[in-house]
């Protein structure tokens, strides 16, 4: 047991410094942008140095650890999946999974949360609705099922489209005509938000679920690339939420 | 200690509840449809708790360190009192006294975006697939010059005031073009890097900016122009990532060129 110890322990110690290291890092370039316009253009003292130190030391733990729990369990959770419901062979399963994972992850999505509170707000200033606590948490919900609904519909095009191997540019192409085409005759108070709708969809847990998802078919189905077919579905989820939203202003409004 | 404690417990319980929609969807699936043990079932439980633990704990130093030294710099960097520096009289409605912020903006876009875990694990799976042709550190560095480029862009929108819509959608007319002459294999790729850029890391700070340099500079109202900067940090890497395809392509197949004499 202690012979075991000896051997383990310094194996150990060097991956955990290793996992240590690399994460350090990717936060190098933060604390120089930080560490240079504090003492060069600012030049004021750093307030509470401290909790700055103690906060750093805790992001480079805690990336470490996502990024090693991304490889043990995130990755091969999207794959399986992707592979036993291939497997199945059922269509709709397949697809009644995608539109779920999309929907169940961007509906508690706080940033979500947070921005549709504030586009009530804008709609209110810009005398689109009436000033009524309300209106505004029913036009504020009815935004927030509109961006979750887009992503899930978003995942569900991406996943069909690796099944029957449509163009990828072609979709992503046509979505960007549409959203232009939208944009003309959305109110105005709604086209910020929209536009910042699909960036804030995709959090830190969902991305990487839904590319294994996407590389797991790829991988599976015969005739298709993983690299070419099995990237994709983010692209979706971040341009459907922006028709969606400007649809739905038009709608409402 | 004991907020650090406290404040550690609240962000869990706040991650939980982020996760427990996807545990429910994949319990539900894997007991009602698909009906089979999962492969390596302790190996993927161990993982999620590091997935947990670890976003936990990289939220909680965020909100420590990061954040509000990130919100003091835009606001200090935006503030009238500074813009005028020794000064007695700076228009603010002149966009060329804004040196400080467009670089602060291209500088903070890189270095969030390169600490963004969505695009690590982006990177990471690319690599893996790719067999290693993509180098995940190039890929990374490609987005955040990307990131950086739209952020000050966008910051310079705030302070001229033009509509947003119209940068979009030149934006759009650019990937387009890009898309028909860049090589397919990378197309997918970089439509996907767009979309990973924002998120946890860069949208707090990077909407921090935009609030606060709305607010300074006169005539723009936070609530309508504070909008748009996470529009353009999830455009522009798009753009540098299939300019770099091109480019890649292009350097590969000239001297095969030359060669043939062409």
């Amino acid at each position: 047991m202690n012979k075991q110890l000896q051997y383990l322990l310094p194996r150990i110690v060097s991956f955990v410094f290793e996992k240590l290291r690399q994460a350090s890092t990717d936060l190098l370039p933060i604390a120089l942008v930080i560490a240079f316009f504090q003492l060069v253009v600012i030049r004021r003292p750093l307030p509470n140095l401290p909790d700055i130190i103690i906060g750093t030391g805790l992001v480079i733990v805690g990336l470490s650890m996502f990024i090693q729990g991304l490889q043990m369990a995130l990755f091969p959770l999207g794959e399986n999946m992707a592979e036993s419901l291939t497997r199945k062979g059922s269509l709709f399963w397949l697809m009644a999974f995608s539109f779920a994972l999309g929907f169940s992850t961007t509906i508690a999505e706080p940033a979500l949360i947070a921005i549709s509170a504030e586009a009530a707000d804008i709609a209110i200033q810009g005398g689109l609705l009436a000033n009524d606590p309300k209106v505004a948490a029913s036009y504020a919900l009815g935004l927030r099922l509109t961006v979750a609904s887009s992503v899930g519909f978003a995942i569900l095009l991406g996943v069909l489209r690796i099944l029957k191997n449509w163009s990828l540019p072609m979709l992503i192409i046509g979505g960007y005509v549409a959203v232009m085409l939208i944009t003309i005759v959305a109110p105005e108070e709604i086209i910020g938000i929209a536009y910042d709708a699909g960036g804030v969809t995709t959090s830190t847990i969902t991305v990487p679920l839904v590319t294994a998802l996407g590389v797991g078919l790829a991988t599976i189905i015969r005739g298709r690339n993983p690299l070419i077919d099995g990237f994709g579905l983010i692209a979706f989820a971040s341009l459907l939420p922006m028709i969606f939203v400007m649809g739905y202003g038009l709608v409402v409004f | 200690m004991m907020d650090l404690i406290n404040s550690f417990t609240t962000t869990l319980l706040l991650t939980c509840r982020d996760v427990i929609p996807i545990v429910l969807l994949f319990g539900l699936f894997q007991l009602l449809i698909v009906r089979q043990p999962i492969p390596n079932f302790k190996r993927i439980l161990v993982g999620a708790i590091y997935v947990l633990l670890g976003l936990t704990l990289f939220l909680l130093g965020l909100e420590k360190a990061l954040f509000p030294l990130g919100k003091i710099m835009a606001a200090q960097l935006s503030d009238p009192v500074f813009l005028q520096g020794s000064k007695d009289t700076v228009d603010l409605l002149d966009w060329t006294n804004y040196g400080w912020v467009y670089l602060f903006a291209a500088m903070i876009g890189f270095a969030t975006t390169i600490a963004e875990p969505s695009l690590i694990a982006v990177a990471y799976k690319a690599k893996e697939v790719s067999g290693g042709t993509i180098n995940d550190w190039g890929l990374r560095i490609t987005v955040a010059i990307g990131v950086s480029i739209g952020i000050s862009l966008g910051t310079f929108r705030i302070v001229t005031g033009t509509p947003l819509y119209i940068y979009i959608m030149a934006g759009y007319v650019i990937v387009i073009i890009q898309t028909i002459f860049a090589p397919k294999v990378l197309t997918a790729l970089a439509y996907d890097s767009g979309g990973v850029t924002t998120s946890t890391v860069t949208v707090p700070i990077v909407a921090a900016l935009g609030l606060g340099l709305s607010a300074a500079v006169p005539g723009r109202n936070p609530a309508i122009d504070g909008f748009g900067l996470i529009a353009f940090a999830s455009l522009f890497p798009i753009i540098t990532v299939l300019g770099y395809a091109q480019y890649a392509h292009w350097a590969a197949t000239r001297p095969m060129k030359k060669q043939r004499g062409e």
